[in-house]
């Protein structure tokens, strides 16, 4: 059992190394501690070490080692796209990947969203009073494997130490910054009715390897999170259908139930879903159950929805299935010109029922 | 998934939906107890599909919905306080008391935690010995073993920080109420399939021969559903008034004797308040004298708390089955599921909230949302 900031929770030897780690024994900050010291976020020396030994050597790129007030960066002529989020997930490690994976991918697929081609990132950290090294450079190796990946540089960051008890172990924000062809402009006002509505891969998986953490569930089997760098889905989709890519949506945070009444009600469309193909991984379907949860309000990291036009529906699945992440890209419902702002599901026996937008947090049920 | 997919079998359901359809000589009305079963019905547009041969009444087997206001106001006072840990199923969370919800506790300091199992919150109390920990015992006969499990569990490790706010009834009280009630229109009942796991159904049998009433215990998922009502239109086309089974894979004529016993230790029944239908004399179940240690309305001062019920809400009448839920003017306007008037717009398996989350749209007239 560890607590968010990593740090084993039982006995005394915690105590003792946290008294001999904040410094209590030794007026000097210590330069050997296993875990951050709200020194590490003080500007002085202490903070300079962190930057040199384990931010700088992972991201190092030409513009962020100039270190400036402020990056300086090129960029193509014409329009940006811009986007920020911040991670504050709980725990900090779970299955299928860790915090800094969603930092970096959460930003970049919300670029890619947008048709834009994410170039830049800023990071920023706001770390918890003993969180161990061990954890941070898990977070910031997956970090920056994920930013490799996904080719794009992190070119400014900053660090900040808040007290323990003030963080769940680490925040991070990122701020991404892409490049935007102007024949290429997917937006969730474009949905027209007739349009194929797509999904890229499995429902339901990263919102479930969170829970499942969280609560300390053990499931038969395991769920891993799908937390995945969309640009390249996005980047095929774009060179077979073009501008037949209507709208582009990661379903995170409230799902697809979400995602698509965001859709439905920019555009005044209805969608119509049909259940029966939903792509809904067998063990989400039964921890759903078991939590009284519904698959479509769950989160996910790692898929998209597109709204397509009619006649590269077959092409746009075809070009989602050559990459891993769209392997089981499939066709799951249909933009229709009725009921505005409203999305349907057609059941399997039949009959249809509204998905709404979640009014709070999904809460268990109670039996 | 093993015992869920095969009782969702579009093919299966489809023919059930089709013998119903051929067996009702003129419309039934048939009321389910369950919200559970609500939930089902309404989501997977069983009504829709049943219009011409059964008008399904939903009844009050929410136990989010009927849990009076008065113990909604007592468990905000008590989250409140400084020294609780107050635990609860995650559905009560957004039920609306007198002036604000469980949630609203939380934003403003009180320590409000979802626990999955009332044994949950007994290891919390044994974790935090400086805290008084109380659960929100609510619920039908379907979650009264697992809350006597956990007062029982209580005493015997002597943990004294532990206590639960008890706000549970029982089923066969309600049914009894409402086929007394002179506007009745209910011919025939779907029981509940988890509280019948608990309790076996003997005690519906003197209610189907007093009344003479059709009573299936069903199943929650659609066959299940669908199974239930042709037995009980059945049983009408027939002329016959019987308890019947429908969920034999889980329920036996005696129930699951241990936990009633168990239940039967804890808990004495009591008169207790329905919240929209009014006090039902016997309905409920109340801590006895010797576990009044562990009994939270016992160990906390909760007098003096004003209660205050919407006047808009039209609660009462959708869990007596006198309206629809969207014949309440307040539906969908002023109530709706981000700011709720009442309990029913609440919980997954309240009515008004099944009807605004997949039957909206056959409630507004043509030409789309409001």
């Amino acid at each position: 059992m560890t607590d968010p900031t990593g740090a084993s929770v039982d006995g005394q030897s915690e105590s003792v190394s946290r008294l001999a780690s904040v410094g209590l024994t030794c007026p000097a900050p210590t330069g050997d501690t296993d875990r951050v010291l709200l020194g590490h976020g003080s500007g002085g020396k202490l903070s300079a070490t962190l930057l040199k030994s384990r931010f700088l050597p992972r991201f190092g790129n030409e513009v962020l080692e100039r270190l400036g007030d402020a990056a300086v960066v090129g960029i193509a002529s014409g329009e940006i796209a811009v986007s920020t989020d911040s991670f504050v997930v709980s725990p900090l490690e779970f299955p299928g990947g860790n915090i800094g994976h969603l930092a970096v991918h959460g930003t970049v697929n919300d670029l890619a969203m947008m048709g834009a081609h994410p170039q830049y990132l800023s990071a920023g950290f706001i770390l918890e009073e003993g969180l161990r090294f061990e954890v941070l450079d898990r977070v910031l190796d997956a970090m920056a494997q994920a930013a490799r990946e996904a080719g794009v540089l992190v070119v400014t960051g900053d660090t900040k130490v808040v007290e323990r008890g003030k963080a769940d172990g680490m925040f991070i924000n990122t701020t991404g910054i892409g490049s935007l062809d102007p024949e290429f402009r997917p937006g969730p006002q474009r949905a027209r009715a007739g349009d194929a509505v797509i999904v890229s891969g499995p429902i339901g998986r990263h919102g479930v390897a969170i829970m499942a953490a969280r609560e300390d569930l053990r499931f038969e089997v395991e769920v891993r999170s799908d937390t995945a760098c969309l640009a390249p889905l996005v980047r095929l989709l774009r060179e077979a259908c073009g501008p037949a890519v209507h709208a582009l949506r990661d379903p995170t945070r409230g799902g697809m139930a979400s995602a698509l009444n965001e859709i439905a009600a920019a555009s005044s469309v209805g969608v119509t879903l049909d259940e029966g193909a939903l792509p809904i991984p067998e063990a989400v379907r039964a921890a759903c159950e078991m939590l009284g949860l519904d698959p479509l309000y769950v989160a996910n990291e790692g898929i998209l929805v597109a709204i397509v036009a009619p006649e590269a529906a077959d092409d746009a699945v075809q070009a989602m299935r050559q990459t891993p992440t769209g392997a089981s890209a499939a066709r799951i419902g249909t933009v229709t010109a009725e009921r505005p702002g409203l999305v349907l599901l057609r059941t399997g026996l039949g009959a249809a029922r509204v998905v709404d937008m979640l009014p709070g947090d999904q809460l268990p049920r109670i039996c | 998934m093993k015992y869920l997919s095969e009782y969702r079998d579009p093919v299966l359901a489809r023919s059930l939906v089709e013998r119903i359809l051929a067996t009702a000589t003129r419309p039934r009305v048939l009321m389910e107890v369950c919200g559970g079963q609500t939930h089902t019905i309404v989501r997977q547009g069983l009504q829709e599909l049943l219009k011409d041969a059964v008008d399904m009444i939903h009844g009050p087997g929410c136990p989010v919905c009927v849990t009076p206001l008065e113990q909604i106001d007592r468990a905000l006072h008590l989250a409140a306080r400084p020294e609780v840990i107050f635990t609860s199923f995650g559905d009560m969370l957004r039920v609306p008391g007198s002036d604000c919800d469980l949630l609203q506790v939380r934003a403003r300091g009180g320590e409000v935690r979802v626990v999955y199992s009332p044994l949950d919150a007994l290891d919390l109390a044994r974790r935090n010995p400086d805290r008084e920990v109380v659960f929100f015992a609510v619920g039908f006969e379907t979650t009264a073993p697992a809350n006597a499990m956990a007062v029982w569990r209580a005493r015997e490790l002597g943990v004294s920080n532990f206590s639960v706010l008890v706000s549970h009834v029982t089923v066969p009280p309600a049914i009894r109420a409402i086929l007394d009630a002179p506007d009745n229109r209910v011919e025939a009942f779907l029981a509940a399939g988890h509280v019948c796991t608990v309790m076996g159904w003997k005690e519906y049998e003197p209610l189907a021969a007093e009344y003479g009433v059709p009573i299936v215990v069903t199943g929650f998922e659609p066959v299940d559903i669908l199974e239930g009502i042709y037995m009980a239109v059945r049983q009408l086309e027939d002329g016959r008034a019987e308890v019947e089974n429908q969920y034999a894979r889980s329920v036996r004529r005696a129930g699951n004797e241990p936990a009633q016993e168990l239940v039967g230790k804890v808990f004495r029944l009591v008169d207790r308040a329905w919240r929209g239908i009014g006090a039902i004399p016997a309905s409920g179940l109340g801590l006895r004298e010797e576990f009044g240690a562990f009994d939270a309305e016992k160990k906390f001062d909760l007098h003096g708390i004003r209660t205050a019920e919407s006047s808009e809400c039209m609660a009462g009448d959708v869990l007596r089955g006198r309206i629809k839920p969207f014949e309440c003017p307040a539906f969908g306007t002023v109530c709706t599921p981000e700011r709720p008037l009442g309990a029913p717009m609440v919980s997954s398996e309240g009515a008004c909230a099944a009807y605004y989350n997949y039957a909206r749209y056959e409630a507004e007239p043509a030409g789309g949302p409001a």
